[in-house]
């Protein structure tokens, strides 16, 4: 658990963060969300004290932050950002170990839990161990990233727009990835973003900021539905607002059993909005549900998108 | 077609220089100007063979561009060099044989001018080679070998350069320490101040704007200059205490040399602690911070192994430039090869302001080849 209470931080005589107050549960995917120049990387910089409060409080799980050792406290944190910051004179191996070389791990023991953070980032640990960072791309190169701050499992991960350099396909992987990263493991993160689609395929929770301030809080739905005020609402996209709800929902959820075979069919693991849109290329009012073998799992008709 | 500019005006250089100027020249004493004698002149018998490498050399220019083309006129020209100092050597001794003791043969306009043009072209093929730095350090390495081998062989004995070392053994071997013991106790407080100096620099904008503008300052003021200038206060100094004075602190000396040398090295050492440190990516230092890291750690495992090579090639700037300096410090009585050069140009006597120079330049030289070494080596990021 993560409390901002009246969290302000100047610098000179402009609050880049204003009386900020939050809870952030356990186990949320919490995503922050603004234009640049809001103060969310600095909203998110202030959790393992990067940046310090100039008014105010952070707790971590019951502890004032301002108490702790910074070190001890950020060794218990990963951190993920945009520009990745692997260290270039360290292989792989070495840079995934990295927090836990300096929690005394045993060097056998990093070199597993290394291998095995490799595997679960879909890197082969034969071929990319013992490499160094400039010889990935950069999309290999983040996933490297995300696998140190995951090294000594800490119970919350900060990510600072970690994906806005990549390459859309190579996003959408990632973003995969880390949605089943957070689903298998529960672990707290916090996301900082101003890519909406972004925040509404990840967030259990979203929070809106604007010029230091937190506008909103909420979920995807709850956003889209009563933005607070109008920059929230340009924000999400009034016009699109209700696609991108049809996007937080899977097709699953609203899957009719039984059906016809033949005809075309969805997958899945497709959300609402993409089954929409299929049905508007093949000019059909309902859509079979397939699993990824192609087994027939049900069917979803046209007036399931509006259902409520 | 013409593919090396450079090579075709070098080689141009040399065999205008070979025609036209003495490649050694023999006189019947130390103090009378000699007699100049031609390259051709000496050229005899299997003296011919030296030829091969230079009809090499001067056809390079017209070479395709293609590498065993340039290792062998790289090849060439290093062998040329010492062919050069091996036919200057054999001349000397067969000359000495038919003349009397006081008769010298100095080396003359030609030989420098064609030693330095094929020093140059074998630079330049090197670089043109893509050579790396160890590459680059056993071909100039392998160079002094050959020249090493024929010193001890005794075939250069006849040169007056070696004449003059021959009557002043004792004190070029105490000058050479001299200087390279100033060179070491100049260069070790101003690492010892410049790094962190260098370092904290790079981390407050105000001591950056302080700092760089005071030592380049004092890299503005002429050495003679700073000598004497310092002459007065540690002269006072030494006269109030006179426990100092007995250490051998004084206005003239060792001790000035080494402060003023001190000073000045301060500038390429901070400069390149500052710049290599300027130079680790931003990101990483970023993320060292934020996994945990203390600043300290921060420092040591990732600032330093990646400023490292920078601030080699200021130590090296540093190095280089304090082995010349040096040679100036002798007028202020810190001896060293600045002394036998300057009692040389006092003289009139060439030969011996040979003596200081060329082992000074060897000196400059090999120091200059270790750092290449080192920053090479110390490149922690792998191609």
């Amino acid at each position: 658990m993560i409390e901002f209470e009246g969290v302000t931080r100047r610098y000179g005589d402009t609050a880049v963060v204003e009386d900020v107050s939050l809870r952030i549960e356990k186990g949320e995917f919490f995503v922050v969300i603004g234009s640049s120049g809001a103060g969310k990387s600095t909203l998110l910089r202030m959790i393992n004290g990067l940046i310090s409060c100039s008014t105010g409080r952070i707790r971590v799980d019951g502890h004032d932050i301002a108490a702790l050792k910074p070190e001890a406290l950020r060794r218990r944190i990963g951190y993920v950002i945009q520009s990745i910051g692997l260290f270039p004179h360290w292989t792989i191996a070495r840079n995934i170990g990295a927090v836990p070389e300096l929690l005394g791990w045993s060097p056998q023991k990093i070199r597993t839990r290394a291998t095995e953070l490799l595997g679960l980032l879909k890197l082969d640990p034969a071929v990319y161990l013992d490499k160094y960072p400039h010889q990935l791309s950069i999309g290999q190169q983040q996933r490297v990233g995300i696998a140190r701050a995951l090294a000594a499992d800490p119970g919350r991960l900060l990510m600072d727009e970690p994906f806005a350099a990549l390459d859309p396909i190579t996003r959408e992987a990632l973003q995969a990835e880390i949605a089943g990263i957070h689903r298998d493991s529960r672990k707290t993160i916090v996301f900082v973003t101003h890519d909406m689609n972004e925040a509404l395929t990840l967030a259990s929770r979203i929070a809106v900021m604007d010029r230091g301030r937190v506008i909103q809080v909420g979920t995807p739905a709850e956003l889209l539905i009563k933005p607070a005020n109008d920059f929230v609402g340009a924000f999400v996209g009034r016009d699109d607002a209700g696609l991108m709800l049809l996007a937080t929902e899977k097709v699953t959820a609203r899957m009719r059993p039984g059906g016809v075979d033949g005809g075309p069919s969805i997958n899945a693991d497709a959300n609402l909005r993409q089954a929409l849109s299929r049905m508007l290329l093949t000019r059909a009012e309902r859509l079979g549900v397939v699993d990824g073998s192609g087994r027939r799992l049900g069917a979803i008709h046209i007036g399931d998108l509006v259902r409520r | 077609m013409v593919r090396n500019r450079v090579a075709l005006f070098l080689i141009a250089v040399a065999l205008a220089a070979s025609w036209g100027l003495p490649f050694l020249t023999h006189a019947p004493n130390r103090l009378l100007s000699g007699r100049p004698i031609a390259l051709v002149s000496v050229l005899a018998g299997a003296r011919w063979f030296v030829l091969l490498p230079v009809l090499l050399l001067a056809a390079s220019p017209f070479f395709p561009t293609r590498r065993s083309a340039q290792l062998v006129v790289a090849a060439s020209a290093a062998a040329f060099l010492v062919a050069l100092v091996w036919l200057a050597g054999s001349e000397a001794a067969a000359l000495a044989e038919a003349a009397p003791h006081a008769a010298r043969t100095s080396l003359g306009s030609a030989f420098w001018i064609m030693l330095a043009s094929t020093a140059l072209m074998l630079h330049d093929e090197l670089r043109r080679l893509g050579a790396s730095a160890l590459a680059r350090s056993a071909t100039y390495c392998a160079i002094l070998v050959g020249i090493a081998a024929l010193l001890a062989a005794g075939k250069l004995d006849q040169l007056s350069l070696l004449r003059e070392y021959a009557g002043h053994r004792d004190v070029f071997t105490a000058a050479l320490l001299r200087h390279a013991l100033i060179v070491i106790l100049a260069l070790a407080p101003a690492i010892i101040l410049g790094i962190p100096l260098g370092i904290a620099a790079e981390r407050r904008h105000r001591l950056r704007g302080v700092l760089f503008p005071v030592l380049n300052l004092i890299q503005t003021i002429p050495s003679v200059a700073l000598f004497g200038l310092l002459i007065a206060p540690l002269s006072g100094l030494a006269a109030s205490f006179p426990a100092l004075g007995a250490a051998g602190i004084g206005g003239v000396g060792v001790f000035p040399a080494v402060i003023a040398l001190a000073l000045y090295s301060l500038l390429p050492v901070a400069r390149g602690a500052a710049a290599g440190l300027a130079a680790v990516p931003s990101a990483a230092v970023e993320a060292a911070r934020a996994i945990g890291m203390t600043a300290a750690q921060v420092l040591r495992r990732v600032e330093a192994p990646l400023a490292l090579p920078v601030i080699l090639s200021g130590l090296r700037i540093a190095a280089v430039q304090a082995i010349g300096l040096t040679a100036v410090a002798a007028l202020i009585g810190a001896g060293g090869l600045g002394a036998i050069m300057f009692q040389g140009l006092f003289a009139n006597a060439l030969d011996l302001v040979l003596l200081g120079v060329v082992p000074m330049i060897a000196m400059a030289l090999l120091v200059d080849t270790f750092f290449s070494l080192a920053i090479a080596a110390s490149n922690r990021v792998p191609r």
